[in-house]
C-alpha cells in the first residue's frame, strides 16, 4: 500500500498520476448495462422456457428447443449472458487482484472460459436446431 | 491486494486504562487507538474516562479535554470546531465523521475513536492523507479556459451556478474515500469518491472550456471505474452530500459523449 514503503522515494504526484488515463472503461461500463437490460426479458423468457420444457419426453424437449423463435431466444440469452459475465468477472479481477503475474492469468483465464462456455452452449442449440 | 489480515505490526493490542478524574459523577469511558511511531510497539487501545460535567457535548470535545486533562500524548489533527476545515476526521463508533460535529450521546459507549481506515498513521489519529490530496491535486482543481480572460469576472448564469450545489460544499475531510472499499484496495489507482467528486465540479462548471480533457483524464478502468456504486460515500460524508451521485454524472457525461 501507498506509503508503508520506507524506501519509497517517488513523489505522491507521480504515483497518482503512474502511467495517466487509460482512455478506455466507458465501453465496458455502458455495454455491462446494455446486457442487464436484455438479460431481463431474455432471462423471463428462458424462465418460461425451462418451464414449458419441464416433464416432457426428450423428443418434445429437442423439438421445442429446435424451434427457430426458442432458438433464437436460447442463443441471444446465451451470447448476452457469457458477455455479461466475462465483463463482470474482468471486473473483480480488477478490484481483487494486484499482483500481475496473477492478475493477467486471471484475466486469460476468464476470457477463454467465457469464449468456451459461450460457444458451447450456443453450439448445442444449434445442434438441436438443425438437428445434425 | 485485499488484506483479510493487518500486517503483524498493525495488530491492535490492549493498552492502559487511564485512571478517573476524582469527584466527577458523569463519566463516559472511551476507547481510542494510539499509535507512536517512536517506541516500536504496535497500536493499542487506551481506555480513558471523561468528565461530562467538565466537557463540551462533542467527540472532539471530548479529545481536548482528555488531552488537557488526562494525556497530554494524545495526538488528533483539530481546527475549526465546526464542521468547516476537515481537520478532525477520523473513524468514531465504526462510522467515519468529524469529531467537532458529533455528539457523545449519538454512539454507543464505551465510544471507540479510531484514525480514518486503510491509510498510513502518522501518529495516533493522525492519518497520513499525501496520496488522497495527490490524488485531489491530479484532477487540476481551477478554471482551465482557452478564452483570454474577461475584464471583470467570467459570467455565470444562476441556474448553471446551481448545478455546483452539493459539491462546493466539500471540504475534503476524506471521510467518504477512506468509508470506501473500492479506495481500501486500489487507492493507488483509483481516485476516490472525494477526488471524483471535486472533477465533477469542474466538469459541471459551466466557466470551465478543458471539460473534454478532464474527462479524458478520468476515463480510465481504475480512476473512475472502480465505483460500484457501494454508496458507502455518500452514507459518511459528514456534510451530508452525494459522492456517489456525483460520480454517476461524470459516468453518464462519459457515455453521453459517445452515443
Amino acid at each position: 500500500m501507498i506509503g508503508q514503503r520506507p524506501n519509497e522515494m517517488r513523489t505522491a504526484a507521480r504515483r497518482v498520476r503512474g502511467l495517466g488515463a487509460a482512455r478506455s472503461g466507458t465501453k465496458d461500463f455502458w455495454h455491462q448495462r446494455v446486457t442487464s437490460v436484455a438479460g431481463i426479458p431474455l432471462t423471463i423468457a428462458l424462465i418460461v422456457i425451462v418451464i414449458a420444457l419441464l416433464g416432457r419426453s426428450h423428443a418434445a424437449v429437442v423439438q421445442i428447443l429446435g424451434s427457430p423463435l426458442v432458438a433464437i431466444i436460447m442463443l441471444l440469452f446465451i451470447l448476452n449472458t457469457a458477455y455479461h459475465m466475462w465483463i463482470g468477472m474482468q471486473e473483480i479481477i480488477l478490484d481483487y487482484l494486484h499482483d500481475d503475474k496473477f492478475k493477467f492469468l486471471s484475466l486469460l483465464a476468464n476470457t477463454f472460459f467465457c469464449i468456451a462456455v459461450g460457444l458451447a452452449s450456443a453450439f448445442a442449440i444449434l445442434k438441436i436446431s438443425f438437428g445434425v | 491486494m485485499v488484506e483479510i489480515t493487518l500486517p503483524k505490526n498493525s495488530r491492535v493490542t490492549e493498552g492502559k486504562t487511564w485512571p478517573r478524574t476524582s469527584h466527577a459523577t458523569n463519566l463516559t469511558e472511551f476507547k481510542i487507538y494510539r499509535w507512536n511511531p517512536d517506541d516500536g510497539a504496535n497500536p493499542h487501545i487506551d481506555t480513558y474516562y471523561v468528565d461530562r460535567d467538565d466537557c463540551g457535548p462533542m467527540v472532539l470535545d471530548a479529545l481536548i479535554w482528555i488531552k488537557n486533562n488526562v494525556d497530554p500524548t494524545l495526538t488528533f489533527r483539530r481546527s475549526c470546531r465546526e464542521g468547516v476545515c476537515g481537520s478532525c476526521a477520523m473513524n468514531i463508533d465504526g462510522t467515519n465523521t468529524l469529531a467537532c460535529t458529533k455528539a457523545i450521546d449519538d454512539n454507543k459507549t464505551p465510544l471507540k475513536v479510531y484514525p480514518l481506515p486503510h491509510q498510513p498513521v502518522v501518529k495516533d489519529l493522525v492519518p497520513d492523507l499525501k496520496n488522497f490530496y495527490a490524488q485531489y491535486a491530479s484532477i487540476e482543481p481551477w478554471l482551465h479556459t482557452v478564452t483570454p480572460a474577461p475584464e471583470k469576472e467570467w459570467k455565470q448564469s444562476h441556474e448553471d451556478r446551481t448545478k455546483l450545489d452539493g459539491m462546493y460544499e466539500c471540504i475534503l475531510c476524506a471521510c467518504c474515500s477512506t468509508s470506501c472499499p473500492s479506495y481500501w484496495w486500489n487507492s493507488d489507482r483509483y481516485l476516490g469518491p472525494a477526488a471524483l467528486l471535486q472533477a465533477n465540479r469542474w466538469v459541471q462548471d459551466s466557466r470551465d472550456e478543458a471539460t473534454g480533457e478532464r474527462l479524458d483524464n478520468l476515463e480510465d478502468p481504475f480512476r473512475l471505474y472502480r465505483c460500484h456504486t457501494i454508496m458507502n460515500c455518500s452514507k459518511a460524508c459528514p456534510k451530508g452530500l452525494n459522492p456517489a451521485k456525483e460520480i454517476a454524472t461524470l459516468k453518464k457525461a462519459l457515455v453521453d459523449r459517445q452515443v
